[in-house]
């Protein structure tokens, strides 16, 4: 399929990058869950349900920095509000799980969800209607990041607004929604959010087969996401988007019309991110507010500043062990994690601009020698 | 090819890094998890309950352990962050394979942990007052119930202090908005018209109350006994009491009765404007029986601090403690079914007198305490329950809820059974 | 019932040097009625306090003892004793009876005479009673302002014997008030209900908009005054009066709101005018840096418990210092290397506020610390019966502008503001002409945070000082810092005014949530129409 393209444009080197990483992220999952499935539970090889679930949150994660990663590592636009694409997504898939529960919740209604059968709600608001498809919640999770990265980057950059000032309209974004989602009569659960999920496609969602299957969904998802990022970027439309991070008044000169460019790679990204959300729902079995906290995209943006941005799979790495560190570390240290949690962001920003893969020597994609702009 | 080396590092680390609890000592060992946050927003109230389950292990422990062997606690720390919470107790049940789990404070993080604790079939004990509308066959709640804690504090200000107009103040979150509706159609009950009555809710951590209090002062100035019921949480109680008393308004004026403040939440905050406003619980410091001199005794020597003060919580977790202690004992063994079935009906003898009975619906039957702030952040009780109320997990005001009960024993065992069809509805199990 | 009134007025009246060679009698029976106190129950103590009554001026300081929760019985022989229950172990008792002093005795000792709201109110009335004769007329003037909100026939009969011989203006002019409400409530004459109309008329005391209220309503019900139009006219043309005036103080007090909100927003983004505005580091540990401030008063109080009225003065510089040394410190050791990386100072920082967080949670624990209000900073300035400003706002609202003030004046007459803004426009041209850039960076960075250390100072007396004190204040920081405009310092006090106030006019509308995300929402839009806020920086140096 690549080779369809303009050879000229990629190096050897970066396909066998990609090939490389495609099929050792897909190998590795294949592998853990065959470990899972048949490999008897007194084996030391043996993986545990706990631990692909756990992976399966990672990977999600690593979708979520994979967005970040593009509009941040390769436009050079700091956003310190994915997290509210992610939580999006994450509550249009809560909302057709919600839906799924049907009678079953503690009341026994056949159609409401149980917060609002105690809020005395008499019937489903209007902005519910549909997630009872699953296919049509899946298409939301998508859709409505998308038109909100739309209208907000539309704004924001059609009037220039950029850097420091953009990252903070974001994270003002992503705090007014929490605001927003915390209030019980947004309908939408309020502080507890939705959760008690009971099935999804008609399959149990606490069944170690469903588990399975999610983490093995979330594994093809994060590899078609990454093939996709990767044909982006390096395409033309991504040479462009590469040059903007660079420099993008010479951008604008040379007749290109920037914020066309930076509207589409935000709208992607806020969809990849939305996505990422609705996977991580069923897995983690909740939604609620505090997901659009606005200290959770800063974290995800440190992912990424600890993997190494500009690099696709330095988003990913950064995601998986910034999360696998605090898995472990407040487990270990439950006292001290955020000494080591707060060391380690200094200290990687410090030492490690390039990141955790600047340490093998990666360089960010195209910016090398010829870039002097830091973003 | 440097992306090969990194990953090869990577997955060696991460590969030493999973595997690292199988070779840990799986000896003669009882684990009690203890899923507590120890950062974040709930950090504040949630490590003193951590410290009183270490405490009450350190003691068990010196008594000879249980069962003939040593109890471990297992500490994580959630980090107040919801989703965690479920993580950790999967984490908890599955990898460190405890026998049992003290934890959880906000009705969210219960809610997060709940589908993983029925799937994995745990134990946890909930120490915390709530709203109530909930059973599950894995959790037992010590804290009050709506109607342990709510009710009989709007019943003393209506009888006693003869309130007839209401402010119902909350944070904007389940437990006060559950509590207010029950409250509320209570009120409604009991002839309060509806424009005697005022419901608030503010943003949690909220810190301007100026209009809010203002507001407050007016609506009580219209020549009827007025009275707050505040179910405002942690934090954000100490900006409104002090707005409270610098807009000068006394308890005399405008009683206040909090569901959320004991003496913990007044140890960070002056009293003195305060003195006089209420709070209901079942369980204060102040009240002076052996039992209770003996928890601060312990609790003060445990903590190394002599100015720490004890709370309601505390003593639900003491109370579940002892009660899953006995329940171990009484079956010789730690399995989760054979204990839960052993925990109906134990009882423990309460703090404040009096003995607690772990009923049928997995609550406890409590005494239900009224007291007046001090000025030394104490508690005094100027009003009590005679004998023990029995909490409700269904509140029998809402009317989602009225023709619930929950009843664990057999041949019920449904945690929400509707005694109009006669079906266990919802719920898989 | 009327006799026993002037009984009561006589006794308090007849100098107390008249009935000294009662007063052994009267000592036992008051001991003998008060000594029931000690073992009764709450349900029974109103019984005996209402006894306590007839005696007069000399249950005083025993009635006194017991509202503010200082009555106490011995053990040892069931005396009632007067201590203070806050102090030490040991502590200095007197007799309640005859004030007399009584060896010291130690707390567990004593058992305390409990009181409750019913009862304080009880005594309340009960005191102002009594003390309706006392010389003194603050102290009668307190009694009958008691009286205006427990009206009874017993009080009305007490106080229409007071005004015949009251002498103080003040005081003669609330009985008079006093007695008109009554009127306005019972009386069904004319000419009475006309008189107590215009002495009520324009008086904010909600009690008097509520009185002339519930009797236009019985009206309205066909209950009262039919077919007086005159009054009619004259009532209705005062309710309309106060309701005007009711209406202008609310708004007076919603824009002080709005005021005070926006000195807590400016001060807690004063600090971030600097780093952020002046030296471009996103300093998401700006939040930890005020928490650090509240923190020290709370330091400082701990050191000198006996002198909290002084304290603020001194915690003010300590803060300064503490968050200025500790920002000297991020920016030594942090922000330094991310000079040319603006946007990755935010993640170091958050790595920093992360660290400081923890610390102050492992050095004193993740419980909230007390920190007492000096007197002066507690209660209200009241302006009048339905307008008042909280002492706290006050002053915080004073201590923002005095703070802004100083800034500017740093930042625009002194050499080191001077060096400050050369280093931010062009950092080698200052160089080059000897200014040490590094010291500078430092200092302007130790400016910034030691402003936040004052925002902390300020904070600690309305909210709580706890390890997530910062959190709660870092967003609104950057907003109004972003929306005033970047670089510019009247933007931050302008924008942090303009916020709070739009805020508190949105909230009895919204709701305080729903006004809050309007506000964010209102926000981001104005970003997005004027990127560079209200006051664009005037800068002759392009970035």
């Amino acid at each position: 399929m690549i080779s369809s393209y303009k050879r000229g444009w990629y190096s050897e080197n970066k396909i066998k990058s990609l090939y490389g990483f495609l099929s050792f992220l897909l190998v590795l999952s294949g592998a853990v869950s065959f470990c899972n499935v048949y490999i008897p539970r007194e084996s030391p090889l043996h993986v545990e349900i706990f631990t692909i679930t756990l992976l399966g949150k990672y990977l999600c994660l690593a979708i979520l920095a994979l967005s970040i990663d593009i509009v941040w590592g390769y436009c050079g636009i700091l956003s310190l509000g994915h997290g509210a694409f992610f939580a999006l997504g994450g509550y249009a898939m809560g909302m057709h799980l919600m839906l799924q529960i049907g009678d079953r919740g503690v009341y026994g209604h056949p159609t409401l969800p149980d917060f609002m059968v105690f809020l005395n709600w008499s019937e489903l608001p209007w902005f519910w209607v549909g997630f009872d498809s699953f296919w049509f919640a899946l298409f939301c999770s998508a859709l409505l990041p998308g038109v909100l990265a739309f209208v907000f980057g539309w704004l924001a950059f059609r009037s220039r607004v950029t850097g420091v000032y953009f990252s903070i309209i974001t994270q003002a974004l992503t705090y007014a929604l929490m605001l927003a989602f915390f209030r019980n009569e947004m309908g939408f659960g309020g502080n507890n959010g939705l959760t008690d999920f009971k099935d999804i496609l008609g399959f149990d969602l606490q069944s170690d087969a469903v588990r399975v299957s999610l983490f093995l969904c979330t594994a093809m998802t994060l590899s078609v996401a990454y093939y996709l990022c990767f044909l982006l970027m390096e395409s033309k439309f991504g040479r462009v988007v590469l040059a903007i991070r660079d420099s993008e008044e010479r951008v604008r000169f040379l007749g290109y019309q920037t914020e066309i460019y930076k509207v589409a790679v935000f709208v992607f990204s806020a969809i990849l991110a939305g996505i990422a959300g609705a996977l991580y729902v069923p897995q983690v079995g909740i939604i609620n507010p505090g997901e659009f906290a606005p200290l959770n995209s800063i974290e995800a943006v440190i992912w990424v500043a600890v993997g190494g941005r500009g690099v696709l799979y330095g988003a990913v790495i950064g995601a998986v062990l910034v999360n696998f560190a605090k898995t472990r570390f407040t487990a270990l240290f439950p006292e001290e994690w955020l000494f080591v949690l707060g060391a380690l962001f200094v200290l990687v920003t410090i030492f490690l601009p390039r990141g955790l893969i600047g340490l093998a020597g990666d360089r960010p994609s195209n910016s090398g020698e010829t870039s002097r702009r830091e973003f | 090819m440097k992306f090969f080396n990194v990953l090869k590092q990577t997955t060696m680390l991460v590969a030493v890094c999973l595997t690292y609890p199988a070779f840990s000592e799986e000896s003669e060992t009882i684990k009690v998890g203890v899923l507590h946050s120890l950062s974040g927003t709930m950090a504040i109230s949630e490590t003193t309950l951590k410290d009183t389950v270490l405490m009450m292990i350190e003691e068990q422990n010196q008594l000879g352990g249980l069962l003939g062997k040593q109890l471990k606690a297992v500490v994580v720390d959630p980090a107040s962050n919801w989703p965690l919470f479920a993580e950790k107790t999967r984490e908890l049940i599955s990898k460190e394979e405890v026998d049992v789990i003290f934890g959880c404070w906000t009705s969210v993080s219960r809610k997060s942990v709940l589908p993983v604790i029925e799937e994995l079939n745990g134990l946890l004990f909930y120490p915390v007052q709530y709203e109530g509308e909930e059973s599950s066959r894995n959790v037992f709640y010590t804290g009050a119930a709506p109607n342990q804690q709510a009710i009989p504090a709007v019943d003393y200000f209506m009888n006693e202090i003869g309130v007839e107009r209401w402010v119902l103040a909350g944070t904007d979150y389940v437990y006060p908005r559950t509590t207010n509706k029950i409250l509320e159609a209570y009120l409604l009950a009991n002839g309060v018209s509806e424009e005697d009555i005022m419901i608030n809710y503010t943003p949690f951590g909220h810190s301007d109350w100026q209009g809010i209090v203002s507001g407050i002062k007016k609506f009580g100035s219209s020549g009827k006994k007025t009275g707050v019921v505040s179910t405002i949480n942690g934090d954000a109680n100490v900006p409104f009491y002090k707005e409270l008393g610098n807009q000068g308004i006394s308890a005399e004026d405008i009683p206040v009765v909090a569901f959320s403040v004991g003496e913990e939440e007044l140890s960070g905050l002056d009293t003195k404007p305060l003195i006089g406003h209420l709070a209901a619980w079942n369980y204060f410091q102040s009240v002076q029986t052996r039992e209770n001199d003996d928890f601060i005794a312990q609790w003060k020597k445990f903590i190394k601090d002599d100015k720490r003060v004890t709370n309601d919580p505390m003593e639900a977790t003491y109370i579940g403690f002892k009660m899953w202690v006995q329940a171990v004992e009484k079956t010789g063994t730690t399995d989760v079914d054979a204990v839960a079935e052993a925990m109906l009906g134990l009882t423990t003898p309460n703090l404040t007198g009096g003995i607690a009975v772990m009923n049928r619906n997995h609550h406890l039957s409590k005494p239900v305490l009224i007291g007046e702030i001090q000025a030394d952040g104490q508690i005094e009780v100027v009003w009590e329950t005679h004998g023990t109320v029995i909490g409700d997990a269904w509140s029998d005001y809402l009317p989602s809820s009225k023709d619930l009960v929950a009843d664990w024993a057999k041949p019920i065992s449904c945690g929400n059974f509707n005694t109009k069809t006669a079906k266990c509805s919802g719920q898989n199990f | 019932m009327s006799i026993k009134n002037r009984y009561l007025i006589l006794l308090i009246l007849i100098p107390w040097t008249c009935l000294s060679h009662f007063a052994a009698a009267w000592e036992r029976d008051l001991r003998d009625k008060a000594s029931l106190l000690a073992q009764a129950s709450l349900r029974e103590t109103p019984g005996i306090v209402a006894d306590l009554e007839t005696f007069g001026e000399p249950a005083l300081p025993l009635l006194e003892a017991m509202l503010n929760g200082n009555l106490h019985s011995r053990r040892s022989d069931k005396r009632l004793v007067i201590a203070d229950s806050q102090s030490a172990e040991q502590i200095p008792i007197i007799d309640a009876v005859t004030a007399e002093k009584l060896q010291d005795s130690r707390k567990r000792l004593l058992t305390k005479v409990r009181v409750n709201n019913q009862l304080r109110k009880q005594i309340r009335r009960i005191i102002s009673r009594i003390t309706l004769g006392s010389p003194n007329a603050s102290v009668r003037h307190k009694a009958v302002d008691n009286m205006l909100y427990n009206l009874n026939p017993q009080s009305i009969g007490l106080l229409a014997e007071a005004k015949k011989i009251e002498t103080d203006r003040d005081v003669l002019k609330l009985i008079n008030l006093t007695l008109a409400i009554n009127d306005l409530r019972t009386s069904d004459e004319s000419q009475v209900l006309l008189d107590a109309t215009n002495t009520v008329r324009g008086n904010l005391e909600p009690i008097v908009f509520n009185t002339i209220s519930t009797l236009l309503r019985q009206h309205e019900a066909n209950q009262r005054i039919q077919d007086d139009e005159f009054f009619l006219r004259q009532i209705k043309r005062v309710h309309a009066e106060l309701q005007t005036k009711i209406k202008f103080y609310q708004l007076a007090e919603r824009f002080y709101y709005g005021l005070s909100l926006g000195s807590v927003l400016l001060l807690a983004a004063s600090g971030l005018a600097i780093t952020f505005g002046v030296m471009r580091v996103i300093n998401m540990a700006h939040g930890e840096l005020i928490m650090l401030g509240a923190y020290t008063t709370y330091v400082v109080q701990l050191i000198m418990p006996s002198y909290i009225e002084f304290s603020i003065y001194v915690a003010i510089p300590c803060a300064f210092l503490v968050s200025g040394g500790v920002g000297i410190m991020i920016e030594r050791f942090v922000i330094r290397f991310l000079r040319d990386r603006p946007l990755e100072t935010l993640l170091a920082t958050f790595g920093v506020s992360l660290i400081l967080q923890q610390s102050v949670r492992s050095l004193f624990s993740p419980l909230n610390r007390q920190v007492s209000n000096p007197d002066w900073l507690s209660g209200s300035l009241e302006i009048n019966p339905i307008f008042a400003l909280t002492y706290n706002r006050l002053y915080i609202l004073l201590f923002a502008l005095i703070v802004f003030a100083n800034l500017v004046l740093i930042i625009k007459k002194t050499d080191l503001g001077l060096q400050i803004r050369a280093v931010s426009q062009n950092r080698e041209m200052a160089k080059c002409m000897g200014i040490k850039t590094d010291w500078v960076d430092a200092l302007t960075f130790g400016l910034g945070s030691g402003l936040a250390g004052l925002a902390g100072v300020a904070l600690s007396q309305i909210t709580n000082v706890g390890p997530n004190l910062g959190q709660a204040y870092i967003i609104d920081s950057f907003m109004v810092v972003v929306f005033g405009g970047v670089g510019n310092l009247y933007g931050t006090l302008v924008g942090g005014f303009s916020l709070g106030v739009i805020n508190k006019f949105l909230e009895p509308i919204a709701g305080t949530v729903l006004s809050n995300i309007i506000v964010l929402i209102f926000i981001v839009f104005f970003i997005q129409l004027r990127p560079s806020g209200l006051f664009p920086e005037t800068s002759r140096v392009s970035k």
